[in-house]
């Protein structure tokens, strides 16, 4: 029987509250242990060789020196991992992304790997072995991929979604088209039209903890995986097919995770960790330098966009069109069609046509980087939104109000919008406190929306009480922020007892059903739904085994404040029983105490965003500071504020950064230049002010608490905020990401001679 | 008979229509009966397709039910971050 | 070439043997077991491996283990007094500035070097003297403010 998730409207006694996270004290101590944090007797130390060239045919490599070294355990190549993935094109290109076969498609593409006693062994070992490449043409930009004379990373790749098929082999993998309306119609009726052109470079999720594992796999054919993941069930799932292993025999625990947002939902090194343990019969450790992880894991795409809105002199969009280039890295992603469905999913469209280009380039496979392809293309549409409302004289927040898309717009991906909080977020922003703080010279303000989808996905959860009533919580999704703290809050409000009496525990693959991973904004959201369900049905039997001990019927019990309790007057003399004082006779009336919840939690809703920021741009070096910054987004319900406001806080730092400094710089040879966190420069401490937070509640009907995923949507609306509020500071239109202060001395330049 | 609109990759394999109508109480049956009627659909279904039901998106269930009036959107399957 | 350290990590006594080439990071963490220093970088960019040597931040990976020799070395293990958690550890916890905890170890150090020159420090210069620790999930907000809320506990105020 389906569950009933909607939403309660209950008064809360624990879930909106502030405690102290279960796995604080191991964080501050130093004692949590982390991907690289654990060994194994006989360990081996793992390194992989990595491609120099950006494009080449492997023609041969010769492994016999390496093999020989004293000290030298296993050496891997394609050849030790046979293809096992029975037609599944895109589980293939994982597989060859972890280790090259026949081609390398990027500099730093695994072509073989070692395990040695140490690390010294091991890096000698892999200067031992000899590969000989012929050197391809290659090609980087993503415009440059497309045009007719670029080289071709596979030469059977003829575009899907072009009518008709074409002939001629070329790196664009795919075309997809979203929208409706006819926009045509829409701009012959537009009293202003702007058309712009943008660019946005590559950027990197930049988690401070490079990807690490420790893989054992013993001659039975069973193994154990210890990584930090964002799906420990999911990297279970594909290292067991690429091995050809039973899904069963792989146990994967989850390391506690030093930051993922996306780039953790793909396997990198871990099929090679398992496949060389497999070849040394030894437990295998690999852990990625820095300089690894940006060459050899997952970036997100850069982008070249053109997008044209039509507007009538009363401030109504008549028209919206974008066509969207998004590189993939070497294989096919689904990364311009995301960008094709949300570049215009803020607003209420009459007219509106997104057409997408999935392009194939010589750089590292790309990765989910949290709400992927959405920033870039509300970089490319809030820039111009705010154009329009210049040129028609119209406020931008009461332009966009005019606009938003509300319940019962079409969207422009497709389906119509149920209630959604796109003009709350708005409204909210024209009464801010933010608007009024007045602005100097060389300063501009700058805002933009945001939209993300947002997951349930598969999740169970298990509670067991234990003998003296304290209670373990068993989930299946990672804890990448604090949700072990929220989900203990959904657990003490459920059972009516304080959140100290609740301990949380992720578990390993072993001791618990699948879960889908912590993405899509999803892992309080459904975790916490989940929990639900498994603590009603936990009252369920704790109702049960109390009427068993009262000796009356199970109609008779209610559960209240954390004890059952007779209802009806014939019972009047019964006290109540607490959890420890039914836990200490489970024994008695039956055994274990425990309730489970398996379910998809589907149907989750739409995030919105707006925030709003200040800069101040120094006209002489072209620098940019962020002067104050505001997110204000919808949580539904805030389990644990401090967790939702870190998620708001933490998703606007990563899309400044975006905005204004990080990207992937790429030599004339197809060379990565900055593979390092030196010149690959996030915002640090003193590059930002206090980020203000505003949470609004308007709760999900689709959840019994109302509660939002909200881990990604804060970092769409950055880029195209950061835009407008430079734009507006320097008087210029910047269209190219990040505004780095090459680029904006550039353009004030560029003005200048104008 | 629910009406279902398809998403672009989607409509060759329907003939190029962009939405087409089908007697469905469920995903499941409503699956079935697109890969019986537009055997081009099949390999699409197998990667996974979302189903929007009234704004709402459905990733995984199949026994959700589609209620007569809804407005049923087939969508790609989305990943996160 | 193995090389013999004899050293003082948190005020105990400790012998290790390791690589002329090898990095105190790399030494602390395989040699002695203590993994609170983390490695983000290794190459001094992200403070994720801050230790204090001889009463000094520095980057454990850009020492060399060998360096350690009779000298003092304070690391993560060392900063509560047995259960009682460090000011700056409580204020971190309550005001949730950490979500993945993986940079807190070396902001902890880094707080606590700043609060040592400085025990009343402007927004400002707790923003630059954090400025060697790299955060990807928070943002700095809480960060900054736990400090100056430790920074409030520790004056007495």
């Amino acid at each position: 029987m389906p569950l009933d998730t909607a939403f309660t409207g209950q008064k809360f006694a624990s879930v909106g509250t502030r405690p102290i996270r279960p796995d604080g004290i191991d964080k501050v101590t130093g004692r949590a242990r982390y991907g690289a944090d654990t060994t194994a007797p006989g360990q081996l130390v793992g390194l992989i060789l990595r491609s120099p060239h950006a494009h080449a045919r492997i023609k041969k490599i010769d492994i016999s020196k390496a093999e020989k070294l004293p000290g030298v355990k296993a050496v891997l190549t394609s050849a030790d991992l046979p293809d096992l993935t029975e037609g599944d094109k895109s589980m293939f290109d994982v597989l060859e992304n972890c280790m090259a076969r026949t081609t390398v498609f990027y500099e730093g593409h695994a072509v073989a790997a070692v395990a040695a006693i140490d690390a010294k062994t091991a890096k000698q070992a892999l200067k031992l072995i000899k590969v000989d490449y012929e050197i391809l043409p290659h090609v980087t930009d993503v415009d440059e991929a497309m045009s007719p004379k670029a080289p071709v990373l596979h030469p059977k790749m003829f575009t899907i979604g072009m009518e008709p098929r074409p002939k001629k082999a070329s790196n664009i993998a795919k075309r997809t088209e979203y929208g409706h309306g006819d926009v045509e119609a829409g701009f012959a009726e537009a009293d202003h039209i702007i058309k712009e052109s943008f660019k946005t470079e590559q950027t990197h999720q930049g988690y401070i903890e490079p990807h690490a594992c420790l893989a054992t796999i013993g001659p039975d054919g069973q193994g154990e995986l210890w990584v930090c993941t964002q799906g420990h069930f999911v990297y279970r799932n594909t290292c067991a097919q690429l091995l050809g292993m039973d899904v069963a025999k792989l146990k994967v625990t989850a390391s506690e995770i030093g930051g993922g947002f996306g780039g953790k939902t793909h396997v990198w090194a871990e099929p090679v960790a398992l496949a060389l343990s497999r070849k040394a019969n030894r437990p295998v450790k690999i852990v990625m330098s820095r300089e690894e992880v940006f060459r050899a894991s997952g970036p997100t795409s850069s982008t070249s966009i053109d997008v044209k809105i039509g507007v009538k002199n009363d401030g109504t969009i008549t028209a919206a069109q974008a066509e969207l280039r998004y590189q993939g890295g070497p294989y096919l992603g689904m990364w311009a069609e995301l960008g094709a469905m949300t570049s215009f999913a803020c607003y209420d469209l009459k007219n509106v046509k997104s057409v997408g280009y999935e392009v194939l380039v010589n750089r590292p496979k790309v990765a989910a980087y949290r709400a992927p392809s959405a920033p870039m293309a509300a970089f490319a549409v809030e820039s111009v939104i705010d154009d329009l409302a210049r040129k028609i004289g119209m406020d931008p927040i009461a332009f966009r109000i005019k606009n938003a898309a509300k319940q019962g717009t079409k969207s422009s991906y497709g389906p119509v919008y149920g209630p959604i909080g796109i003009g709350p977020t708005l409204e909210a922003a024209q009464n801010h406190p933010h608007m009024k703080a007045p602005l100097g010279k060389n300063q501009g303000r700058g805002m933009a929306c945001g939209f993300w989808f947002n997951f349930g996905g598969q999740t169970c959860t298990d509670i067991n009480i234990g003998i003296d009533g304290t209670v373990s919580l068993t989930v299946g999704t990672i804890d990448v922020g604090g949700s072990r703290a929220a989900l203990s809050l959904v657990a003490a409000e459920e059972l009516g007892v304080p959140y100290s009496q609740i301990k949380c525990n992720i578990a390993d693959t072993g001791s618990l059903g699948h879960n889908d991973m912590t993405d899509g904004s999803r892992g309080t959201f459904s975790s916490s739904m989940a929990t639900v369900f498994a603590a009603r049905n936990a009252i369920k039997v704790l109702r049960d085994r109390a009427a068993q001990m009262m000796e009356i019927p199970v109609d008779d019990v209610v559960w209240e404040d954390g004890h059952a309790k007779a209802k009806g007057d014939s019972h009047g003399n019964l006290a109540p029983l607490s959890l420890k004082d039914i836990a200490a006779a489970a024994g008695n009336t039956g055994g274990p105490i425990a309730g489970h919840n398996e379910i998809v939690a589907d149907g989750a809703g739409v995030s919105f965003a707006t925030h709003i920021c200040d800069v101040e741009v120094d006209p002489e070096t072209g620098s940019t500071k962020v002067l104050r910054y505001t997110v204000i987004q919808d949580a539904g319900k805030a389990v644990h504020p401090t967790y939702v406001e870190g998620q708001y806080q933490g998703g606007a730092a990563q899309g400044i950064g975006w905005a204004l400094n990080e990207e992937y710089i790429y030599g004339k040879d197809g060379r990565l230049q900055n593979a390092g966190f030196l010149d690959y420069r996030m915002p640090v401490c003193s590059d930002l002010p206090f980020i203000d937070t505003v949470i609004l509640e308007i709760p999900n009907p689709n959840h019994p608490y109302g509660v939002r995923g909200v881990g990604e949507t804060s970092i769409v609306p950055p880029l195209g905020a950061i835009g407008n509020a430079v734009s507006n500071a320097i008087g210029i239109r910047m269209n190219h990401a990040p505004m780095s202060p090459p680029r904006i001395l550039k353009a004030i330049e560029g003005a200048k001679k104008h | 008979m629910a009406e279902i609109h398809l998403w672009g990759a989607l409509r060759p394999a329907a003939g190029g229509a962009s939405s087409v109508e089908v007697e469905a109480a469920d995903i499941r049956e409503m699956f079935r009966k697109l890969e019986e009627r537009y055997p081009g659909m099949a390999s699409h279904i197998a990667r996974g397709v979302a189903v929007s039901i009234n704004g709402k998106i459905y990733r995984d269930s199949w026994s959700e039910k589609l209620p007569g009036d809804a407005e049923i959107y087939l969508l790609p399957r989305i990943q996160g971050g | 070439m193995s090389i013999q350290v004899s050293t003082t990590i948190n005020g105990d006594r400790v012998d290790f043997i390791c690589e002329a080439d090898e990095s105190l990071l790399d030494a602390l963490r395989n040699r002695v077991g203590l993994t609170g220093a983390k490695e983000g970088c290794g190459t001094g960019d992200c403070g994720a491996c801050s230790v204090s040597l001889d009463g000094r931040i520095v980057c454990s990976c850009l020492v060399l283990g060998a360096e350690a020799e009779g000298r003092g070395i304070d690391t993560i293990e060392g900063m509560s007094d047995g259960a009682i958690l460090h000011p700056l550890q409580r204020k971190f916890l309550e005001h949730g500035a950490l979500q993945c905890g993986i940079c807190t170890p070396g902001f902890l150090m880094a707080a606590q070097a700043v609060l040592k020159k400085n025990p009343n420090p402007s927004e400002e210069e707790i923003r630059f003297g954090l400025a060697g620790n790299l955060c990807r999930c928070t943002g700095y907000d809480k960060i900054v403010r736990a400090v100056q809320d430790a920074a409030l506990e520790m004056r007495g105020a």
